[in-house]
This record gives structure tokens, sequence and C-alpha cells, in this order.
């Protein structure tokens, strides 16, 4: 185990961690603003992903398709939002759940049903393949690195929207008491519209990035959401920056756990068991930190109420 | 008048019994035909079908299920093809946990079940029967036959990994069994996973000469793309499951240069391979995965027990039959080892551009000659 093993992990596990931001933040916004639970979040991430691949194969460019990925996510958040969500802000969490896990459903066998079961294929840029050489003889992969780049980009674009702008104040308005902003005389459908529209389009451009390192496929949009679910309780409903903090610990101690957990256990177990014990337990890590975290803080880090 | 009745009743009865006496024969196929799996269902049945076809029996119906990879309902298929549409034979089953949950109740009914993939270690060792005939190969083969030809390569420090559940263990089990040497590391991960940063850094931090991988479907898509684009340049060797034409096709680029085991090659030199992979070609427009030479072979070898007999009329010489297995083969010679599964060549396909712009699996020399599985000694057969 060397210095330069344990810096790369660290690296992995922030790449990890903002690809959770990117995810997290929008539910945790949807569900701070609009108290709306999304399982359907994951079908944006997928959906981003989809529409860059074929933009991406037909126009030859990956920037292109990632932009309109992106934006496509966005606009099928829109028109979810438009024709179904808002029906669902007044019922109960498990109305809102039904509804959206229906969705997903739909999602998956409509993307099912136009694309086939085998993934699509997309692939990194020509010019972020191969790796960096960094100090302490660390050669990190160029894409993720520029992944982590783009995560700071975005934390601190929706920091300055939320703080500083006149929708952030809109927004952080809305978590606040969401009957007084609109007898105040706020369009409250719009700036929901709007909320909800910035949460697909960061699921899509998460789900556009990954999709280059990972497969395109039916389904890849639920083990991420899970994941997403267990960043914004560490990190307290509604609370984007919870949701950064909450999501770098996530990948952080899931990348730390996979690898070094085994290792540490083949100090007492035949190697074998110690790999099948180890990568057992890492895989509840950050279930395991989830209950360890709540049962001190039950509100997550950052939770208000 | 009444007499030509007779005689002509008499001459459509013993004309429809002539029919019935033509044997009909009805077989089951239950194969996953969607969801993430969907390929080798697809593939297994097409081969399946095209041998039928070219046989140009019209008395042998196959009836096809999806069991969308799900036990269950697999299950709930075989009940309803034994009961209700009185199947003689049973194939199609991709994955072993839906052939363990189905192929030994059907056996103990008496019914014959042909594998074109799915080989457990339970079948052909403890559970064997002597209706079970596995066409495709024991699992550990692909994986064993590559343990033989890293070793052969004199590589000494190879890096394996596998998903931690059992056919993930078997297969690192299996690649150990005859690679005797020393491990750089042996790694589980998890099942369904899809991203490999911290297992590709470990790889490089090793010391390793070679990587060995069993990632089934998405997982290996996954992890060799991302290994292609992290610049580690160590040699990659895994079975053909995480290389058929499909994989390879999506893969692209980034597995040029790899090496994978396989029973079977489309350009395995033999006239009915040859044969085989025009006609599977023309007819689907796409060059068949090992999957679909084994449905092939389980259909050619099914037609030629059916030459020799029925299976519901004469059950033992029927089964005599399949155990002869006197067919010709998309893999050449084909004989069964005394459990009903193959005795066998497995070869290496190393992964080459095509000329056209996408990438296939070349053949480039056999890792070892008449492969036996080891569990072999365990069945009462």
């Amino acid at each position: 185990m060397t210095v330069a093993l344990i810096i790369e992990q660290i690296l992995n596990g922030i790449q990890l961690g903002t690809m959770l931001f990117l995810m997290a933040s929008g539910l945790t916004l949807v569900f701070g603003v609009m108290g709306l639970i999304n399982l359907a979040h994951g079908s944006f991430y997928m959906a981003g992903a989809f529409v860059t691949a074929i933009v991406a194969a037909t126009t030859g460019s990956f920037w292109i398709g990632l932009l309109v990925g992106t934006l496509a996510a966005a606009a099928i958040g829109v028109v979810i939002e438009f024709t179904i969500i808002r029906r669902l802000y007044d019922r109960d969490h498990l109305d809102q759940v039904l509804a959206t896990f229906a969705l997903i459903l739909i999602f998956s066998e409509g993307t099912y049903m136009i694309f086939g079961s085998s993934p699509m294929f997309l692939s990194i840029p020509q010019e972020l393949r191969g790796s960096v050489n960094l100090p302490l003889d660390i050669s990190y992969s160029k894409y993720r690195l520029a992944i982590i780049g783009m995560g700071i980009v975005v934390a601190v674009g929706l920091y300055l929207l939320i703080s500083k702008t006149r929708l952030g104040m809109r927004i952080r308005a809305g978590e606040n008491d969401r009957e007084m902003i609109g007898a105040l005389g706020v369009d409250i459908k719009t700036l929901y519209t709007l909320v909800f529209a910035l949460g697909a389009g960061l699921a899509g451009l998460a789900g556009s990035t990954i999709g280059a390192l990972q497969s395109v496929r039916v389904g890849m949009g639920e083990p991420v959401l899970i994941m997403a679910f267990v960043v914004i309780v560490i990190g307290g409903i509604g609370s984007i920056k919870g949701a950064l903090v909450g999501a770098v610990l996530v990948g952080v101690v899931d990348t730390m756990g996979r690898v070094f957990l085994p290792m540490t256990l083949s100090n007492f177990l035949p190697a074998s068991q110690a790999m099948s014990i180890g990568s057992s337990i890492s895989a509840m890590l950050i279930y395991i930190m989830m209950a360890a975290i709540l049962a001190f803080k039950p509100n997550g880090l950052f939770g208000s109420k | 008048m009444k007499k030509q009745m007779k005689l002509g009743l008499g001459v459509l009865l013993s004309s429809m019994m002539a029919v019935a006496h033509a044997q009909d024969v009805k077989v089951g196929m239950i194969t996953t035909l969607s969801g993430g799996g969907a390929h080798l269902g697809v593939d297994v049945r097409d081969g399946f079908m095209l041998a039928i076809e070219q046989s140009g029996k019209t008395n042998i119906e196959v009836l096809v299920r999806d069991d969308a990879q799900r036990p269950d309902l697999a299950n709930s298929l075989s009940s309803e093809l034994v009961d209700r549409e009185n199947v003689d034979v049973m194939t199609g089953l991709i994955w072993s946990n839906l052939a363990m949950a189905v192929v030994p109740s059907l056996t103990r009914q008496g019914m014959f079940y042909l594998s074109p993939n799915a080989g457990p270690s339970d079948l052909a060792g403890r559970l064997c029967h002597e209706n079970y005939f596995n066409i495709a190969w024991q699992n550990d083969a692909l994986h064993e036959a590559m343990g033989q030809y890293v070793r052969d390569q004199g590589f000494e420090k190879p890096f394996i990994l596998a998903p931690n559940y059992p056919a993930g263990t078997d297969a690192l089990t299996g690649f150990k069994r005859y690679y005797d040497g020393e491990l750089a590391n042996e790694i589980y991960t998890q099942l369904g996973q899809e991203d490999y940063a911290a297992e590709i850094s470990q790889i490089r931090a090793s010391g390793a000469d070679s990587v060995f991988y069993f990632l089934p479907g998405g997982m290996g898509i996954s992890f060799m793309n991302q290994y292609a684009n992290s610049g580690t340049d160590i040699p990659v060797f895994g079975p053909a499951f995480s290389f058929d034409e499909v994989i390879v096709g999506a893969l692209g680029a980034a597995a040029e240069g790899v090496m994978n085991t396989s029973q079977w090659a489309h350009d395995l030199d033999n006239a009915t391979n040859r044969a085989f992979v025009a006609a599977f070609r023309e007819k689907h427009g796409r060059t068949p995965t090992l999957y679909a030479s084994q449905g092939y072979d389980t259909a050619k070898l099914l037609i030629s027990a059916l030459e020799v007999a029925h299976p519901k009329q004469d059950a033992d010489a029927f089964r005599e039959a399949l155990r002869a297995a006197n067919f010709e083969s998309t893999r050449g010679e084909f004989r069964f080892g005394s459990n009903h599964h193959p005795i066998q060549n497995v070869y290496v396909r190393q992964i080459v551009a095509d000329g056209a712009g996408g990438y296939t699996n070349q053949l480039v020399g056999t890792a070892m000659e008449n492969h036996q599985d080891v569990y072999v000694d365990n069945c009462q057969l």
C-alpha cells in the first residue's frame, strides 16, 4: 500500500461524490422546495445518457451530445412536472412514491421498447482520454479529473444561484414557507417547474458524463438513485450544503471501504475469505454510516427541522 | 357404397395414424429474451431454430418462452410446457440459477433436458442425471482453460477479479485450478457494479503482469472501457462470456488485443462451422456468438437422436442416441463424458480489427485439448 494508491483512491472517492452531488442536489431541492419525494429522478439520469449517446453518435461530438443531453433531461423534466408531478404536491408522500415509481417503470419499459436491451456505447472525448501525471508519482485519468472539476463548477454555480440571485431567494423562501411566498404574489407554479427542471437537468448531466465511463442502458439510474437518497438523508433533507458534504463523504467512504477493508481483513483471515467478507461488508458500509449519523443527528448533518 | 365408405374411413384413419406415427415432437424452450441478458437467449434461440429449419423436419414444433431471467417465472413456464403443452423435450435455459431451479425437478419426472448454456457444477457432479445433457460446457471450463493458458504463456503475477456471487467465485476457483503460481491479487467486486476506478488503481499499484476478469454483461463493458481509458497497458485475459461478438461490438477499440477462451470460434475451420456461420450471417445479418453455436449444436444433437427414437415412446433408445452424439458439430468432433458433459478443446481467441471499422474475435490457438470437468468423479452415472 503506497501513498500514491491512497491518494488515487481519495480522488476516485471524490469523483464518485461529485456524481452523487449532481444527483442529490436536484433531489434535495425538489424535496426541500416542493416537499416531493421523486423516485423517478434516476430516469432523468438515464434519459440524459441516452440522448447524449444518440447525439454524440450522429454528430460525432461528445460535447454537443453532453449539452443536448442535459437540456433534453431538463425539458423532459418540464413536461413531466407539467403533466404529472404538479398534481402530486398536495398529496401525501405515499401517493408521490407510488406515482413516481410508476414513472420509473414507464420510462424503463419505454426506453427498452425503443432502444432494446443491449447497452449503447458512448465514448470519452478524444481530448480527455488517457491519464495525467500528478506529483508523488500518481497517474490519474484525465476524464475523471475533469468530472471533479465540473462538480466544483456546478457546486459554486448552485451556491451563487441560491444565495445571490432573485430566483435563489425565492427558492429559499419556498423552502421556508410555501403558503406565504404564494400569498406574497410570487408565481409559485413557475418556480416549481423551474426547480424541477433544474434538478432534472443536473441528473441528466450526471447521466451523460457517467454514460461515457460505464454503459448506457435501461435501468442505469436506479443504483445511483439509491445512493443519492442515502446522501440526502445523511446531509439533511433540503440542504444543498448537506448534499455536497454527504456526497463527498459517501463517495470517499464507499471507495475506501471497497479497497482497504478486504486488505485489512486479509491480515487476520485467509485471502479468499477476507476478500469475500470484506467486499460484502464494504457494500453495507454507507448504510452503516447513515444509521450511525442518524443516531446522533436525526435530521442529518445540515438538516433544519 | 357402404363398403367404400368404410374403406375410405379406414384409409383416413390409418393415414391419420401414420401422421401420428411420423412422430410429432414438441420441444419446450425456456430462455431469456428480455432484460440485460437478452442477447444470450436470442442467439441460443436463433441458432437452434436455424438448425431445425435447415433439417427440413416439419414434425418438430418448438414452443419458445421468455423467462426474463427470473427463476420463479422459469419454474411456472416449465410447469405450463410440461403439464399443459405436453412437450417431449426441454431446452433453452441460459442462467445457472434458473437451471438449478428448473432442471432437477424436470429430470426427476423423466423429462429430457438438453442444456444449451448453463452448466452449474452440481448438475455435472452430485446431481447429474441420465436425462440431463449439457451441450455447451461445465461452467468452469473456459476459466480453467484460461488459467492453463496464462501459465503456459509464462505470466507470473496475474491480478484476478470477479463479482462476489457464486458464478464469480467459481470462475476464480476454476482459474486457480490450472494456474498454480503466484497471484498479484484476487478481488471480488459487487454484483452489478459499474464503476471500477478503485479496482483499476489497485491493478496498477499491484505490479501485476496480467489481468484476468470475469464480469458478465454490462459490468464487463464498463470495466474494459474504463480500463482502456485509464492508460493501463497490462494485458487482459478473460472467458468468452465477457467478449462475445455483441460485447466486442459495444466495446470497440477499447477491447483490441484482449485474449479470451472459448470452446468455439466463428473462424474455427471445419465444414459444418463454415456453413453455419455463413447461413447465420445470411439470415440474421450479424456474426453468431458462441451462444448461437451452442443453440445450433443442441438442435443438431436433438435431431440426430430423433432419427433413432422418440423420447416418449422409447426413452432408452433416445437416451443412447443422445449419448452417442452422432451429429456434425460446429466444434468439429464432439463427444460426451460419462456425466453427459462435453469433452472438448478450448481455444484462445484475440480481439482484432475486422478491416471494416469494427472489431471481432480471431482464433489464435488452443488452450487445452480434450478438456473435461473435474466434477465427473462425483457423478454416479
